[in-house]
């Protein structure tokens, strides 16, 4: 350890995992993918494994990645709910983990909602 | 580290992985990559959350949930309810949690609500093992700040301005200490950490250790670095195997990170750290016998002064401090003293830890601000006693300490109250005593805990203590006379004023502290040969009442063929034959049998 310049960095490396662990803030984004019955059938697990990858490899320390239950639309399983702060939730149905990939670059990412795959286009 | 997008932690502190939580871990792994999750949710062995009464623990994050008392078969479950799916398995939470079935955080339970961590502040949140999760958490920045950036002088004030108190039990002020030891003359200097924790029921400093090992090496570097020392030795007893094991791997990953060595951070600063093993004799956390045993000497006591800042281990100036008083050094440089100054009371600043055992429902580790009270931590963090029982005292201090009765619960926790009522703040372990206790017995097992740790260098303790203990035990033995109750009092002066160190100084505290608070109990046991609590045994009758059923129970289950008695008719106890084994009061169902 020579300087505060390399101490610096390993802090940043190791605290964004570390968020994890922090009581859910009020600013973090969630990822919620349903991962009931329904939609670990309709391929749910990829689409979460997905998510996670492209969370971790784009450092997005303030997003966090969770499952929930059915939310009785299982005919659009996958389903994804994104979670902004200060912003109502979107839902993605039909899932896969292409689009999750898209969706993390353009919603999260860049803020633009991803209108093809949100659920009022495909009702 | 990779990225996941659940970590579990599992409790790895000496209390959960004795009741299987290496086995828990090993089948979350198990569990993990039967169900290919292994690179989305990650196992992480962390120290003591404190809450040992209800371990295993383990808890999932992101959501924070706490599950307790968790078996290894619960963790398929947890797996494939909560990690797979998502769904939090409510039943196996801590049961405080989930009101209604809506869960909480585990910052509003009461265990948790009125503690302040700064000791414990990465303690069940960090593996103890990964230098770079100290890292994350600020850890080793007041180091770098320290090195680069302020002079031995100016930390010195800082921790001198904090307020910063020893927390090993004598509470000499830390700043103070520092300066004696920065001021002594020589080249040579030793920074040395006493782990030595020995009062029963204690466990602080050891979950520290096993915790969060680099917030200690970090407070030892600063440590050598404002006395100017190039040397530190941690004292530990050997029967703490999982901190000396993690102390290894948390000093090897400091030299491999270049915080111990030469030129740390670029500077001329050069420090290195050993671990010294001690054999678990009481009297080697008496800063004099840790010195003798590091040295490879028989761990006895000599007078003070000199004090060990002018001579201490090898004769070097040295600067002793305990592990929780380490602990709080780099949460000092980093927030300021004025942060620290601000918590507490006039004269204690800060937190302290204690180990809440005995009969309390919450058994475990707490860390509460200066200044809260007695009542606080017995009630609300602690729960109470269990089972609707009464509660009679707390005892502090351990063997150094004394008892404090229910009507000085509302006594805020500092040095000066705690003394001024004739206990003392110790190094932090807290045995509550319910209505079950006979405080006689009481002041007698602390006895016999000294008696055995009397190092026997100088008489008042080595014959004195011994003494004592007689006299209790004609006491309980319903023998003693009240002049005798007398001369306990001045043989128990006597000793505190003339043993050499604090070991023999302290141990009447017990005593004396039961006799001021408890005198009717004392005197029952010697005026009514009587022991109000029923514990002491010489002085137990048992009686069969007249409700006896005649079931014969009592009777096969006594080893001694002390009772005698005809199917359904009234039995009798042969008094002469009787060696009070309780056997036949726990057996009797009707409740015929008491004992008086």
């Amino acid at each position: 350890m020579k300087s505060l310049e390399e101490l610096k960095a390993i802090r940043e490396r190791t605290r964004g995992q570390m968020n994890l662990r922090k009581e859910d803030g009020p600013d973090n984004t969630r990822i919620v993918v349903g991962m009931a019955t329904c939609g670990i059938a309709a391929g749910a697990k990829p689409v979460l494994s997905a998510a996670v990858d492209q969370v971790g490899r784009r450092k997005l320390d303030h997003v966090v990645v969770t499952q929930t239950g059915c939310i009785g639309m299982c005919m659009y399983e996958p389903i994804v709910e994104i979670y902004v702060p200060g912003q109502e939730k979107v839902t993605y149905v039909k899932m896969t983990p292409e689009r999750m990939e898209k969706i993390v670059a353009e919603h999260i990412v860049n803020g633009q909602i991803v209108g093809e795959y949100t659920i009022g286009a495909n009702e | 580290m990779e990225f996941v997008r659940s970590h579990i932690l599992v409790c790895a502190g000496t209390g959960c992985s004795a009741a299987k939580s290496m086995e828990i871990i090993e089948r979350f792994e198990e569990h993990l990559s039967r169900h290919a999750l292994e690179k989305e949710a990650k196992v992480i062995r962390t120290g003591c959350f404190g809450l040992c009464e209800l371990g295993p623990i383990v808890v999932v994050y992101p959501e924070g949930s706490f599950y307790s008392r968790v078996t290894p078969d619960d963790v398929k479950r947890i797996v494939e309810e909560h990690i797979l799916k998502g769904r939090i398995v409510k039943d196996l939470l801590y049961h405080e949690t989930v009101e209604e079935d809506v869960v909480s955080s585990i910052n509003e339970t009461g265990f948790y609500k009125k503690q302040l961590r700064i000791a414990l502040r990465n303690c069940g949140i960090i593996d103890p093992e990964n230098i770079d999760e100290y890292i994350a958490f600020d850890g080793y920045s007041a180091l770098a700040r320290a090195l680069t950036e302020q002079t031995g002088d100016e930390i010195v004030d800082i921790i001198t301005k904090s307020g910063l108190r020893g927390r090993g039990g004598a509470g000499f002020p830390t700043g103070r200490k520092w300066m004696f030891a920065k001021a002594a003359a020589g080249d040579e200097k030793y920074v040395a950490c006493n782990a030595d924790e020995g009062d029963p029921g204690a466990f602080m400093d050891r979950s520290i250790l096993e915790g969060d090992p680099h917030s200690v090496i970090e407070a030892m570097i600063i440590a050598g670095y404002a006395v100017g020392a190039k040397n530190g030795i941690i004292y530990i007893r050997a029967e703490y195997p999982i901190a000396v094991a993690r102390l290894e791997v948390a000093i090897g990953q400091a030299r491999e990170y270049g915080f111990l060595g030469k030129n740390i951070f670029g500077t001329d600063f050069e420090f290195d750290l050993e671990i010294r093993l001690g054999a678990g004799a009481f009297v080697c956390g008496e800063e004099t016998a840790l010195i003798a045993s590091v040295e490879g000497l028989r761990g006895e006591p000599r007078p003070r002064p000199p004090f060990p800042a002018v001579k201490g281990i090898f004769g070097k100036p040295t600067l002793l401090n305990n592990v929780e008083t380490y602990a709080n050094i780099p949460w000092i440089l980093q927030n300021g003293w004025e942060a620290m100054a601000e918590i507490g009371t006039e004269t204690s600043k800060g937190t302290k830890v204690f180990a809440l055992g005995g009969k309390i429902t919450n058994t475990g580790l707490v860390e509460i601000a200066m200044g809260t009270t007695l009542r606080e931590i017995v009630e609300e963090i602690g729960g109470g006693c269990p089972g609707g029982k009464k509660f009679k005292a707390a005892q502090t201090g351990g063997p150094s300490g004394g008892c404090i009765p229910a009507s000085h619960l509302d006594t805020p926790i500092d040095y000066e109250s705690l003394s001024a009522i004739g206990s003392m703040m110790g190094s932090g372990g807290l045995i509550v005593m319910d209505e079950d206790n006979c405080m006689v017995d009481i002041a007698k097992y602390f006895l016999d805990f000294t008696v055995e740790e009397s190092c026997g260098k100088c008489v008042p303790c080595r014959i004195g203590t011994r003494r004592m203990y007689q006299m209790l035990e004609r006491i309980t033995e319903g023998k003693a006379t009240m002049e005798e109750l007398d001369s306990l009092k001045e043989l128990c002066e006597h000793i505190k004023a003339n043993s050499l160190c604090a070991l023999g100084g302290s141990a009447p505290n017990p005593v004396l502290s039961t006799i001021t608070h408890f005198r009717e109990e004392y005197e029952a046991h010697v005026r009514d040969r009587r022991c109000p609590a029923g514990v002491c045994k010489k002085l137990l009758t048992y009686k069969i009442l007249d409700n006896c059923r005649g079931c014969t129970a009592c009777a096969r289950v006594c080893p001694v063929g002390a009772i005698s008695g005809k199917v359904k008719e009234l039995h009798v106890i042969d008094q002469d034959k009787c060696i009070k084994c309780d056997a036949c009061f726990e057996k009797c169902k009707f409740g015929s049998i008491i004992k008086e």
